[in-house]
This record gives C-alpha cells, sequence and structure tokens, in this order.
C-alpha cells in the first residue's frame, strides 16, 4: 500500500466518521461537497473533514483507495459508504440516520 | 470537454447491455447530468457497487469530462 494509501487507511480508520470533500466543513467549494457535509450536521453526527483540494495527492489517492471516480466520499467506521448521490438517497430514506446508529455512531 | 446525453447512454449501455438507461441534462452544459439506471446484473448488488459498475462502464470519464452524474441504479422490479 503506497504512503498516501497508508494515510487515507489511517485516516478512515482512527476516526467514526470521515468526509474526504473539496473545501472545509466551514468552507465547502463544491455543491455536493456542500450538501454532504449539511446531512452530516443535520444529523448532528461529529466528523471529520479532509479537503481534498488541499493535496492532489489525496485528491487521486482517495480515487484509487477506494475505486470510486468523484468527490466527496463518506467513510464510517472505516466502510465506504457512498457519494452524495447515495448520502442523500440514503439520509431521504432514513438508511443513514440508521446506519451511524447501528455502527454505534453517536449524535453530538 | 463535456458530454452529450446521448454519449453517456450510449456508453453505459455498452458496459451494460441489459439495462434501460433515462438521462436528464441538468445544467445545460454538458458536465452536470441525472441518470436513471435499471438494469438486471444489479440485482444482488449494494448501491455502491452499481453505481461503480456504471462508473466502470464510463471508462474513466466519471470525474474527468463528465463532472457531475447524478446517478440512480436498480434492478427491475419482479
Amino acid at each position: 500500500m503506497s504512503n498516501i494509501h497508508q494515510q487515507i487507511d489511517n485516516d478512515v480508520k482512527s476516526n467514526d466518521v470521515v468526509l474526504f470533500m473539496k473545501g472545509t466543513a466551514q468552507m465547502p467549494m463544491c455543491g455536493f461537497s456542500g450538501r454532504s457535509v449539511q446531512i452530516l450536521q443535520h444529523l448532528g453526527v461529529p466528523f471529520k473533514d479532509v479537503n481534498v483540494l488541499a493535496s492532489d495527492e489525496i485528491r487521486q489517492g482517495i480515487k484509487e483507495y477506494t475505486n470510486w471516480p468523484t468527490i466527496p466520499q463518506l467513510y464510517v467506521k472505516g466502510e465506504f459508504v457512498g457519494g452524495a448521490d447515495i448520502m442523500m438517497e440514503m439520509f431521504q430514506s432514513g438508511e443513514l440516520k440508521q446506519l451511524l446508529a447501528d455502527k454505534g455512531v453517536a449524535a453530538a | 470537454m463535456a458530454m452529450t446525453a446521448q454519449e453517456i447512454e450510449r456508453f453505459i449501455k455498452e458496459g451494460l447491455p441489459d439495462a434501460s438507461v433515462e438521462i436528464r441534462d441538468l445544467a445545460g452544459d454538458g458536465n452536470h447530468y441525472a441518470a436513471n439506471v435499471i438494469s438486471p446484473s444489479f440485482k444482488g448488488k449494494s448501491r455502491v457497487q452499481q453505481h461503480q459498475m456504471v462508473y466502470a462502464a464510463l471508462k474513466g470519464r466519471m470525474g474527468g469530462e463528465l463532472h457531475a452524474l447524478a446517478l440512480q441504479t436498480s434492478a427491475p422490479q419482479e
């Protein structure tokens, strides 16, 4: 595993919820990333935001790490959950809230 | 670089011959589309796997030429 994948692997395994996004939670730089932040904030779940725009290595590495070509990407307890579409679909159906509860990720 | 709805549909159908594909242009800029893809080969697959199958059919264009493709995938209702 390349060191960027190691770094990503470490990020997703040492934080309950990680959102790889364009920009930061305070300053999303893309509509899809912004919407994903709003979903997590609405659910009141603390998460670590990783700004892929700050490093091309992460931006490329994350796509290879999970064979998913777009940003944002959500990870819960080290598992890839999906991108903006899947997050929205799961949020609207209540599945995302259920997944977080099942994984023991308490809302703040 | 952008893509037309027809090109996206053709790529998806080449990759998933049994799929029915409906493309909606979200922004008219050749870069933001929504696609509803229904295919028997999605049966038993998770959403992530289904979307990865569509991305594979797009042969690396997703995230490059094509900035945004809001995907909805499902297996046909029995």
